[in-house]
């Protein structure tokens, strides 16, 4: 294990009605989220090759556990998205670099597939600091009703020399979708985009 | 019995590792159920509203299930615990003292006949609103190690004609418990006290 992890955590929600409307079946995202120590907080590292190996680790760790909490083969997953937070005394550079180069293999291989880049945010903040995690289609980034957002915030992380990873995963899209665009009936799922 | 109408679930589940010190052996877990439900007395002052605790008494008891399912399944792994309700604008918080008994007693019950009273904590408020839900000792309140305390909210409750309820638990003392007081092996299990 590369990373020193203080905490995991793992957050599922359910929406089962919406506007008095039924969501049948109801919808379920899972967050699971990890609080690491930053090894370059405090100074202005250039290489940035340790962080990118958290990043895979984490990748894997993170999916498997929000797949487990949904309690469904990773195969079932619909959407997904990625997001950091990046302590006071470190760099936004740092969230990318765990992020972007070599999270997404390991979430991807939990998963089964996923064809469409893994929509991600991410930001420099205080303890508390809310996460939007962005949620698109994981096969075709098209597909309007999947557009989506999961918010989540762990009160005492990031303390400074610390980042908040998390990854989200869902059952479907939006509870109650109406406003058009690729269906997903209508995927291709070759170019990851429709 | 008027069916309890659920919008929403939301589970968070954490284990902790250190908070500085030396990493544990086995993590500390903490965990929360909460339930988005509908405020069947908003917008208007009901004189009669005890009966509704009959109808929380089912919901009460599936969340607890839920949630000890959550941390593991075993109920004897489970040494700490609380709850707490959130009411949205239009209702009062006489309504969240609804949720003592329905909420209280379902975990006892599902915990095997805990003895200490179930720390509780209630406030008005809109949605995103965050509740920092106490946790004592599930047989003994006096046990210092295990004073705590979970922070739970959900980003889009409790709206004006909801409630939040809430059930929180524990699998042991804060992860580096060095405060002195009354400890788990010296409980008499007697009084729920000491």
């Amino acid at each position: 294990m590369k990373a020193i992890i203080r905490k995991l955590i793992t957050v599922v929600d359910e929406t089962l009605s919406e506007q008095g409307q039924t969501v049948s079946p109801p919808v379920r995202r899972a967050a699971a989220i990890a609080v690491i120590a930053n090894p370059f907080a405090g100074k202005y590292q250039e290489d940035l090759t340790e962080l990118i190996g958290i990043g895979e680790e984490l990748g894997g760790l993170l999916a498997e556990r929000a797949v487990a909490a949904l309690g469904i083969p990773g195969g079932k997953i619909e959407s997904y998205g990625k997001a950091a937070a990046v302590g006071e005394n470190g760099e936004l550079e740092h969230a990318a670099a765990i992020l972007h180069p070599k999270l997404g293999a390991p979430f991807r291989k939990v998963l089964g597939k996923g064809a469409a880049l893994i929509p991600s945010s991410k930001k420099r903040g205080g303890m508390g600091v809310v996460l939007d995690i962005p949620l698109g289609h994981k096969d075709a980034a098209f597909v309007r009703s999947h557009f989506d957002g999961m918010e989540i915030r762990v009160n005492d992380a990031p303390r400074a020399d610390e980042i908040v990873v998390a990854i989200a995963v869902t059952t479907g899209g939006r509870p109650l979708p109406r406003v058009g665009g690729l269906k997903v009936s209508e995927i291709k799922g070759e170019d990851g985009l429709r | 019995m008027p069916e309890v109408k659920v919008r929403k679930y939301l589970v968070s589940i954490e284990d902790v590792f250190h908070e500085g010190g030396p990493i544990a052996k086995d993590p500390q877990r903490r965990g929360a159920i909460l339930a988005v439900i509908e405020n069947p007395f908003a917008g208007a002052y009901h004189a009669e509203i005890e009966s509704f605790m009959d109808d929380l008494r089912p919901l009460g008891l599936d969340m607890a299930k839920k949630l000890l399912a959550a941390m593991g399944g075993d109920p004897k792994s489970i040494e700490g615990y609380g709850k707490g309700a959130i009411v949205g604008g239009a209702g009062e918080l006489e309504h969240a003292a609804l949720w003592h008994a329905p909420g209280g007693y379902a975990m006892r019950d599902v915990l095997g006949g805990a003895k200490a009273i179930v720390p509780s904590t209630k406030k008005v408020g809109g949605p995103g609103t965050r509740l920092d839900v106490p946790i004592t000792h599930i047989n003994a309140s006096y046990v210092r190690s295990h004073f705590d305390a979970i922070e739970v909210g959900v980003p889009d409750a409790p709206r004006s004609n909801e409630i939040v309820v809430a059930l929180v638990m524990t699998t042991g003392p804060r992860v580096h418990a060095r405060a002195g007081g009354l400890k788990a092996s010296e409980i008499k299990g007697e009084d729920g006290l000491r």
